[in-house]
């Protein structure tokens, strides 16, 4: 009997809360936000990092300055660790995360994502004698392609060039690097930050990126980076939508990926 | 043919991960660790009958060598000597203007050159044995003939010695089996190769596994039939005669 009356109690409680909630909902939906707080987990190079003197830079602080300057609101960026990132966002300690965030059905139960802002680059890499400029099925026919094992990199060319060309499959990306020196591999396919940091920015710095960068298709590349927000603030989310293919079209946004991503 | 590869087909409609696709890989993998097992044991057994008869020799400069490199392929892992060969001959300077470089470029030479040095080793030292045992009765007698040593070796040494030696050489042929599961740390695709790759792709390690492992079961099912038939045959003047 006493507990039966407890819980009554308890669910009175509750519903009192909720409501309280909802109220509070409400007005932040309605309210514009003059200034927002940007949670960001760093270290992730290029993405995110710190200069020597401690300032916060990269791909995603520069592009989020430069969204937040086009809506006209002041931004602030809080650092918070990466397994805490989406708890401190729906606690209110931020408004957003811009934190290199892949897009997915389990985050999208949580948090309200803005339109793909990013897609992680993969690129082909070959030595800087090579006479290949692109990579097309006829072009790679006979070669010898390296990837790392069981990586979406692998997928992809399995099923593109998996037919015409030798594919040689490493555990890790020093093996492969290792022969592509020795010569045994014509080309490989990786994520280009690591190929730009094993390859382009090697000692001899003996080789070349062939080609455009690869981001599509989807299926193989995934979705991209999102900006989380809090489900409720899709106005704001619509902001950063508007000001990202604003952003896209002026050329900004390209200045900005040049700036972390250049092909040389 | 046809009807089999539809048959099979149907059998495999509701499959993710067994599909003619997957399975293709698994029967390229078969061919290249069969064709892989199956020539290094040819080389290494014909080079292993002349080191062993030249291990048991009593003159110093021909039997040390013979010890030193089956002590040094028997005494470090079957790995590190494919990784010594495939990626260590890479740091020699201007190696790939050279002949050897034709050789070395594709994985399968690298590994069948390990392959065949390690059981070439082993087997050496399983010949040896079994010629160091043969009886002294049988060389007395052998000698009494008046025969050469070559004629007592083809006559009566050898015939005896791969007699004897026939039980440990078959273990022999099953380890080194399943020491070319290594392959594909060099990028061969073999049997270990494709069940690898198929787990990485489908995230699935007890089915990729628990098949290929059911593959070699059966090819090491193979090889102790063919070595029990050997030794029935060969042996069959050692059996009870009931």
């Amino acid at each position: 009997m006493c507990t039966f009356k407890l819980e009554i109690d308890n669910e009175k409680i509750l519903t009192t809360s909720l409501l309280g909630l909802a109220i509070a909902a409400t007005s932040a939906q309605a309210r514009d936000y003059d200034e927002i707080r940007i949670g960001v987990d760093v270290p992730y190079e290029p993405m995110e990092y710190r200069t020597p003197d401690g300032e916060l830079t990269g791909f995603d602080i520069d592009l989020g300055n430069a969204l937040c300057a086009e809506i006209g609101i002041d931004c602030e960026w809080v650092v918070q660790g990466w397994d805490g990132i989406i708890p401190g966002l729906l606690s209110r300690k931020y408004d957003a995360i811009m934190s290199s965030m892949t897009i997915n059905e389990q985050r999208r139960e949580q948090v309200l994502f803005s339109e793909p802002y990013f897609q992680p680059p993969s690129a082909w890499f070959a030595p800087e004698g090579s006479e290949l400029t692109d990579t097309t099925e006829a072009s790679l026919d006979g070669l010898t392609i390296g990837v790392q094992r069981g990586t979406l990199q692998d997928n992809y060319v399995t099923d593109m060039f998996g037919d015409v060309a030798d594919v040689n499959r490493y555990s890790t990306a020093d093996d492969m690097v290792l022969d592509m020196e020795a010569q045994r591999l014509d080309i490989v396919f990786l994520d280009y930050p690591v190929g730009q940091s094993t390859l382009l920015q090697s000692d001899n710095r003996a080789y070349k990126v062939v080609g455009e960068m690869v981001t599509e298709p989807k299926e193989y590349f995934g979705d991209g980076f999102g900006i989380a927000f809090r489900q409720r603030d899709e106005a704001l989310a619509e902001q950063f939508n508007e000001a990202l293919a604003t952003l896209q079209e002026d050329g900004t946004y390209d200045e900005i990926y040049n700036r972390y991503f250049d092909a040389k | 043919m046809d009807a089999l590869m539809t048959q099979l087909e149907a059998l495999l409609a509701d499959n993710s991960i067994f599909t003619l696709q997957t399975l293709s890989y698994y029967t390229e993998g078969l061919t290249v660790t069969v064709q892989l097992v199956f020539l290094s044991l040819l080389i290494g057994l014909v080079l292993a009958v002349p080191l062993a008869i030249g291990r048991s020799s009593k003159r110093g400069w021909i039997k040390w060598p013979i010890f030193a490199y089956t002590y040094v392929f028997r005494g470090t892992p079957l790995l590190i000597q494919l990784y010594l060969i495939y990626y260590g001959v890479v740091f020699v300077d201007g190696i790939q203007e050279t002949w050897l470089w034709v050789i070395l470029e594709d994985p399968f030479m690298p590994a069948l050159i390990a392959f065949t040095l390690n059981t070439a080793a082993y087997t050496t030292e399983i010949f040896r044995g079994a010629i160091k045992s043969t009886p002294k009765g049988e060389i007395e007698a052998a000698r009494a003939y008046g025969m050469s040593t070559n004629l007592m070796l083809r006559r009566v040494v050898l015939p005896s010695a791969f007699r004897r030696a026939l039980p440990a050489y078959g273990n022999e042929v099953i380890f080194m089996l399943h020491a070319s599961a290594i392959a594909s740390v060099v990028t061969i695709m073999d049997l270990t190769g494709a069940a690898r790759f198929v787990y990485a792709r489908f995230y699935a390690p007890f089915e990729a596994f628990l098949f290929v492992a059911a593959i070699y079961l059966c090819l090491t099912f193979a090889i102790l039939y063919f070595f029990r038939y050997l030794e029935k045959k060969l042996l069959a003047h050692l059996q009870p005669m009931s």
